[in-house]
């Protein structure tokens, strides 16, 4: 195509239509239990790892009224079964996208789990008020055969993606191979470096704050470029 | 107005393209339910909407009853006490009913159990069918309503060995869940909100129902829906009433119960409440039949305030009715009550007649507290216990069955 002025603009890159896939998460209970940190760390040992997946991810998708106050089970746990507040705080920063793997997550968190119990002598019998149930998920992936065609497109379905799709493309992508990222970053760095600022944007929302509704709400945001982005 | 579109309007269409998605993979599937009763409690009400909307999805879902003697729900019953702790006795002749009734249902069943792809079983009553299908076509799975987190052992000994046989199972929590060899799933139950019992209904009815039953729409209004059952502790409803009454002199209570054809105590239980309330004019004992679903409704509308103060239970469905109208709900700090009731933002958990009528206290005197806590209560109930959501686990389950222990599935 010549531009006014003679000039060739270049070709829009085309990096393919974007799937919008849904996905339906269902619980399975592992009969694990445990009552006091001493159990935790043992069926931390051998509990599936996506078991894992569900405590600190399957979170988002239930109902809350208050904000997060922690960003996986195992801390809320800590804090308010335990009441051990140092170790809900150091449970409480773990960030599953910065370990390469769930089994490296599960190393993390025991060494976190044994360092509270060198503290004190007592965490290791002390019953919590209730007990952690181990839980782990299936998850049922599916097409919604919807397409989309480009970046503005992508903008204006973001308000009424469904939270479940929502978390697929935003949060569970994220442990995905090879990038690791959500699927929209992913998809709109084929788009050029005219998205970068967009990317940029959508690298600082943070999934783990509040719940699926105000994750919409900061989406919706990165990709106005307003506020809250 | 086909029923799939008549829940988009509730709770909207993306919804049901959600469910059509995952209904996808499951076209033409024979889908059966079994259960006891076709009326009175949770699982049948669900049931009843629940199989024509899977029906509407394209799945051939079907809902059988087993039918038994005095003998059979004597067993049972005591089998459901036992499974929520009670010590019962399960003698040799009620087992023996129990076994040889459930023989005869599997030969009534026959084929349409056998030649189906996956088959549901609620509770403890059909359960022993699967001892008869040795050669059973599909995916076996034992729906457990019940609260069995401490079971009363020689009760659970004998069943687990039934239930153990499963391709799956469902609980309501995980905290619900005992050990099985099979995967035990979590899916809560849920409500229909278009069913008679949570639709909404003109003043003028609401008026009929408080003109019925003697109750002065001036004067404030606590009312707990159950079953008279020792279980949902109807006699600390009372004692709470009385407690509350001394801040609240025009209080007035309701304690309504149907009566379901699988549970043999209710009569018994209903005399000690009857018992407790003496001659209170203003403590309404209501025994309402099976199927008065828009009494029922009426009345949770026209309280200020819903109890349901159980010491056992399994989730708690009139739970989630009270709050489906906009009803704050004061609930027994047990079981599914506490999926439900979120302290102080949906209503408050208690654990004593005492804490309940602190709470009753509370609510009365602010009104603005009852409206907000309300809202809150109903928008809960929206995203997470309608009957479409419990229809979107079952479909997730019967897809994941169909891959096996596959944590992804990827359709499509």
């Amino acid at each position: 195509m010549t531009q006014p002025g003679g000039q060739y603009a270049a070709p829009e890159p085309d990096p393919g239509e974007f799937a919008v896939k849904d996905c339906a998460l269902i619980a399975i209970a592992t009969g694990l239990r445990a009552v006091t940190l001493g159990d935790l760390q043992d069926h931390l040992r051998v509990v599936a790892l996506e078991s894992l997946y569900y405590h600190f991810w399957g979170g988002l998708l239930q109902q809350r009224f208050e904000p997060r106050e922690y960003n996986n089970d195992f801390a809320e746990w800590a804090r308010h079964a335990l009441h051990y507040a140092p170790l809900a705080e150091r449970l409480a920063v773990l960030d599953p996208t910065d370990h390469p793997d769930l089994g490296d997550l599960r190393r993390e968190l025991l060494d976190r789990v044994e360092e509270s119990l060198y503290e004190s002598e007592d965490l290791g019998w002390m019953h919590a008020i209730r007990p952690f149930e181990f839980i782990r998920c299936q998850t049922v992936v599916f097409d919604t055969d919807r397409r989309i065609r480009g970046p503005d497109e992508l903008a204006d379905v973001i308000p009424a993606l469904p939270p479940s799709s929502l978390f697929y493309h935003f949060i569970d992508a994220r442990r995905r191979e090879p990038l690791g990222v959500d699927d929209f970053r992913a998809w709109l760095q084929g788009w050029g470096p005219d998205r970068q600022a967009l990317i940029d944007r959508l690298s600082g929302v943070d999934p783990y704050e509040g719940g699926l509704n105000e994750l919409r709400a900061s989406l919706v945001a990165a990709f106005t470029g307003g506020e809250g982005a | 107005m086909s029923l799939l579109d008549q829940y988009a309007e509730v709770v909207g269409p993306a919804m049901i393209d959600h469910l059509a998605q995952l209904a996808a993979p499951l076209q033409g599937a024979r889908v059966v339910h079994v259960n006891s009763t076709r009326v009175g409690g949770g699982v049948a009400e669900i049931l009843g909407k629940l199989v024509p909307l899977t029906r509407e999805l394209g799945v051939d879902a079907q809902w059988e009853v087993i039918s038994g003697d005095q003998d059979f729900f004597q067993c049972t019953k005591n089998m459901h006490n036992g499974l929520q702790g009670s010590p019962v006795n399960l003698s040799e002749r009620l087992v023996q009913a129990y076994e040889t009734t459930t023989e005869r249902a599997a030969s009534l069943l026959g084929a349409r159990l056998a030649e189906a792809e996956f088959v549901f079983i609620h509770d403890p009553q059909p359960a022993y069918l699967l001892r008869f299908f040795p050669e059973r076509h599909g995916k076996w799975i034992w729906r457990c309503h019940i609260d069995v987190s401490h079971p009363y052992r020689p009760v659970w000994k004998y069943l687990r060995n039934i239930v153990g046989g499963y391709d799956a199972s469902v609980f309501s929590l995980a905290a619900f869940a005992q050990a099985l060899p099979c995967p035990e799933y979590i899916v809560p139950p849920s409500i229909d909100p278009l069913a008679d019992k949570n639709i909404d209904l003109e003043d003028a009815e609401l008026g009929a129902v408080r003109a019925r039953f003697g109750l002065d729409p001036q004067r404030p209004l606590v009312v707990q829906v159950s079953r008279f059952d020792r279980f949902k502790d109807p006699v600390g409803v009372i004692h709470a009433f009385r407690l509350a009454l001394r801040y609240l002199p025009r209080l007035q209570l309701v304690l309504a119960g149907g009566s379901a054809s699988d549970d043999p105590e209710g009569d018994v239980v209903l005399q000690e409440v009857r018992s407790a309330a003496a001659d209170d004019p203003d403590v309404h004992v209501l025994l309402l039949p099976a199927d008065d679903h828009r009494t029922v409704n009426a009345l949770q509308r026209c309280a200020d305030v819903v109890l349901q103060k159980s010491l056992r239970e399994g989730f708690g469905l009139t739970v989630t009715e009270a709050m489906w109208k906009h009803r704050p709900v004061i609930g027994g700090n047990t079981g599914g009550i506490r999926l439900q009731v979120f302290d102080h933002h949906t209503g408050y958990l208690v654990s004593t007649p005492e804490g309940a009528a602190l709470r009753i206290r509370h609510l009365i005197a602010r009104p603005d507290r009852i409206a907000e806590m309300g809202q809150k209560a109903h928008n809960l109930v929206r995203d997470n216990f309608l009957i479409t959501r419990q229809l979107r686990e079952y479909l997730t389950l019967m897809v994941a069955l169909l891959h096996a222990a596959r944590e992804r599935i990827e359709l499509g």
